[in-house]
């Protein structure tokens, strides 16, 4: 066979750059499909349903700036993966399932807890690894859990979880209980095989579950078309799959999907591939430089606040006024301080706990 | 010598090697662009360009494996996982190939890679990430498996793990990365794989400790001191090929031995070198082998609870006091 002399080629293998490659354009690392353009009450959402959502809002984000504040004050330690930008996934999702739809997500899961039952008191207890938080202290950051809302966790494996979100819907299905399970994802998750090989079981096996991508633009460092190719949503074609691309930066946006996606799943008991797209403000974790994206890129996502977004709605439409959103924000501040006091007097668990909640049986002989 | 930090150290050997040998790259999460997840590949990328500087996806069974196929054909990649905890997702490539190519194919492939990382816990990461692997790992045959404790033992571990022409897994700790330690400045400074080191000598009683441990066991070594025991410590550095050697002639003189391990306690290094000593040596001892290991429990979040979980010096220095009949 004859050979090309290839010599005078530079040989490169992972793409560089910052932004994602928009027809050899470099704009954002995420380019954000149009939200919607329905009104509240052709969604049909009250005006209660808003001011309880944006109240939410407020609360997941009021809730980690002052998680974050403590860990730099060397309150607490391990982990500390930020939420902030990507609230309106979170609000929106659980006001478009019912209450026992099941919901399961990776570590960057302090919203996912808040919406679901995990109290702040609870949820900041927890960061400070006390006995009262929603894990017993366990578990930190990475493992919010709230079964009993149906909430089974985050999990701080990429990818470890996705098969577990298919097996908690593979239950539903088996035990015909109509409920929907949601497994939401980094973009970096695309990457493991965990994925693929549940995909392709929960399409074969008409699982019903929504396997929901946050695509925030970066697995950690790595800017979504450096670490995978082509359009994650596109993924479901090879396994026959429905899927759907979302603005996760408006949650009317992501609650009226999510609807239509969930009635879909219950009736017909199939499987969807879904990525919502967002936006991470802070770091990775809390030792992250950031200088694989541009302030500008961060100011132009920030401009896009799904807290502002809401209130801005709130406001605009006359459902309540400047005072009202104060009183909201203030009522939202003194909940998360007195989360801060309660997670502070808490006791650490006692010593016995390092042995409890490892096996069913109170008296499992331990190996020495 | 110079004064290293560990992942000085690391790099150093890394940069080495790769400026003596084309077919050296380097592949994993966050090594090139970011310059290492804990900064350990810093400025390799400026220096070797992006066809030797790899960033992979978070796709660890893929990227170990398509490095043990280049492997396979000539090159001799270096694999950083950004844990062994995420090594675990990649176990299928490293325990059912890496290991066993060569033997399936009576010989016909080589596999000359490094698989390398941080090893065990980093403080509070909770349960799925701090996990200690090298025992884990020593259980197969076909890889080599070294977990070091100081800078100067990591650059000439390092290299030598590198020119191997087997599958060798190199573990470090994100704790021990800002080490400081002295480095032979020597030209081609290695160390060979497979030899334990004397580090601190004493009669009184010999004290096994790898890794992170290795440090645990000084401390308590210095607080022993003072109360008038001597402690020999041996860092075997390479946990497999084991050098039983090395352990054998201390505990002749000492005739006690405790093992610090940061495994758990079933089937690990403690009880491995446990059962080696009483093949080898019992007529030699004076006392059971102590091992001061991990509990039989996932790690714990809390921080009183991840203390307690961990082996401390208070512990070792229980148990040399077991071994000694000192309380
Ligand atoms: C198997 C595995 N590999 C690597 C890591 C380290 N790690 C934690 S989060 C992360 C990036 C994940 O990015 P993405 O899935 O996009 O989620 P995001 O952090 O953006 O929410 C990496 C590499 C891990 N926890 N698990
Ligand atoms: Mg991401």
């Amino acid at each position: 066979m004859a050979k090309k002399n290839k010599e005078a080629e530079e040989v490169t293998f992972t793409p560089s750059g910052t932004g994602i490659r928009n027809n050899g354009r470099i704009e954002r690392s995420t380019e954000l499909p149009s939200p919607t353009r329905k009104k509240h009450k052709s969604l049909g959402l009250s005006e209660d349903d808003l001011v309880d959502m944006f109240e939410l809002m407020y609360l997941q984000r009021r809730f980690e700036e002052r998680a974050m504040q403590m860990y730099q004050k060397g309150k607490f330690g391990g982990f500390l993966h930020l939420y902030m930008g990507q609230e309106a996934i979170s609000t929106g999702t659980v006001y478009a399932l019912n209450d026992d739809d099941d919901i399961i997500t990776a570590y960057r899961d302090h919203g996912w807890g808040l919406v679901r039952g995990v109290s702040p008191k609870e949820g900041m207890a927890e960061l400070y690894g006390k006995k009262t938080g929603c894990s017993k202290g366990k578990g930190g950051s990475m493992h919010f859990a709230k079964t009993e809302n149906h909430f089974w966790g985050g999990y701080g494996i990429v990818g470890g979880h996705v098969p577990l979100g298919g097996g908690i819907a593979f239950a539903n299905k088996y035990k015909q209980n109509d409920r929907v399970t949601a497994c939401f994802l980094g973009d970096g998750a695309v990457d493991q095989g965990s994925l693929h090989e549940t995909l392709n079981m929960s399409q074969n096996w008409g699982l019903p579950c929504i396997y929901a991508i946050e695509n925030n633009g970066y697995a950690m460092g790595t800017a979504v078309h450096r670490h995978s190719v082509g359009e994650l949503h596109e993924r479901a074609k090879g396994y026959g799959m429905k899927s759907a691309v979302i603005n996760g930066m408006d949650v009317f946006t992501v609650y009226e999907k999510m609807k239509e996606i969930a009635k879909d799943v219950r009736e017909n008991s199939n499987p969807w591939l879904v990525e919502i797209r967002t936006y991470r403000y802070r770091g990775h974790s809390m030792s992250d430089p950031m200088k694989y994206r541009t302030k500008e890129e961060l100011q132009e996502y920030e401009k896009l606040d799904p807290v502002e977004r809401i209130k801005k709605y709130l406001l605009d439409e006359e459902i309540i006024g400047e005072d009202k959103v104060e009183e909201i924000e203030n009522s939202v501040e003194d909940t998360v301080m007195e989360a801060i006091d309660f997670a502070e007097e808490s006791d650490f668990p006692d010593e016995e706990a390092l042995y409890e909640d490892m096996f069913v049986e109170d008296d499992y002989p331990f190996h020495t | 010598m110079a004064e290293l930090q560990f992942r000085e150290a690391i790099r150093a050997a890394i940069d080495e090697e790769m400026s003596q040998d084309e077919n050296i790259f380097v592949m994993g999460e966050e090594v090139a662009e970011y310059d290492g997840a804990y900064k350990v590949t810093e400025g390799l990328l400026d220096k070797y360009g992006s066809k030797r500087m790899i960033d992979t996806p978070i796709s660890e069974l893929g990227f170990a494996g398509i490095g043990v196929g280049a492997a396979m054909n000539g090159l001799r990649p270096v694999v950083e996982f950004m844990t062994f905890n995420f090594a675990v997702l990649a176990a299928d490539q490293i325990i059912n190939h890496a290991s066993k190519a060569k033997y399936m194919t009576g010989g016909q492939v080589d596999i000359p890679i490094v698989f390398r990382g941080p090893n065990a816990s980093a403080g509070q990461l909770s349960a799925t990430h701090s996990v200690s692997y090298d025992s884990m790992y020593a259980h197969f045959p076909g890889l080599k498996v070294i977990y070091t404790s100081e800078p100067a033992d990591a650059k000439g571990l390092l290299k030598s793990a590198i020119r191997d022409d087997n599958p060798v897994l190199f573990m470090e700790s994100e704790q021990m990365y800002g080490l400081k330690g002295e480095v032979p400045d020597e030209d081609d400074f290695t160390i060979p794989i497979g030899k334990a080191k004397v580090k601190w000598e004493g009669s009184d009683v010999t004290v096994i400790a790898h890794g992170k441990m290795y440090h645990v066991a000084t401390q308590a070594a210095k607080q022993l001191a003072k109360d008038g025991v001597e402690v020999e410590i041996i860092d075997p550095r390479t946990v497999k090929p084991l050098d039983m050697e090395t352990i054998v002639k201390s505990i002749k003189k000492t005739n006690r031995c405790v093992i610090v391990d940061e495994a758990h306690p079933f089937g690990g290094f403690a009880s491995e070198v446990g059962y080696l000593i009483q093949r080898e040596a019992f007529d030699y001892m004076d006392a059971p082998v102590q091992r001061v290991t991990l509990p039989d429990t996932n790690a714990p979040f809390a921080k009183n609870l991840f203390d307690k979980w961990l082996p401390s010096a208070q512990q070792v220095i229980d148990a040399v006091n077991t071994v000694t009949y000192r309380k």
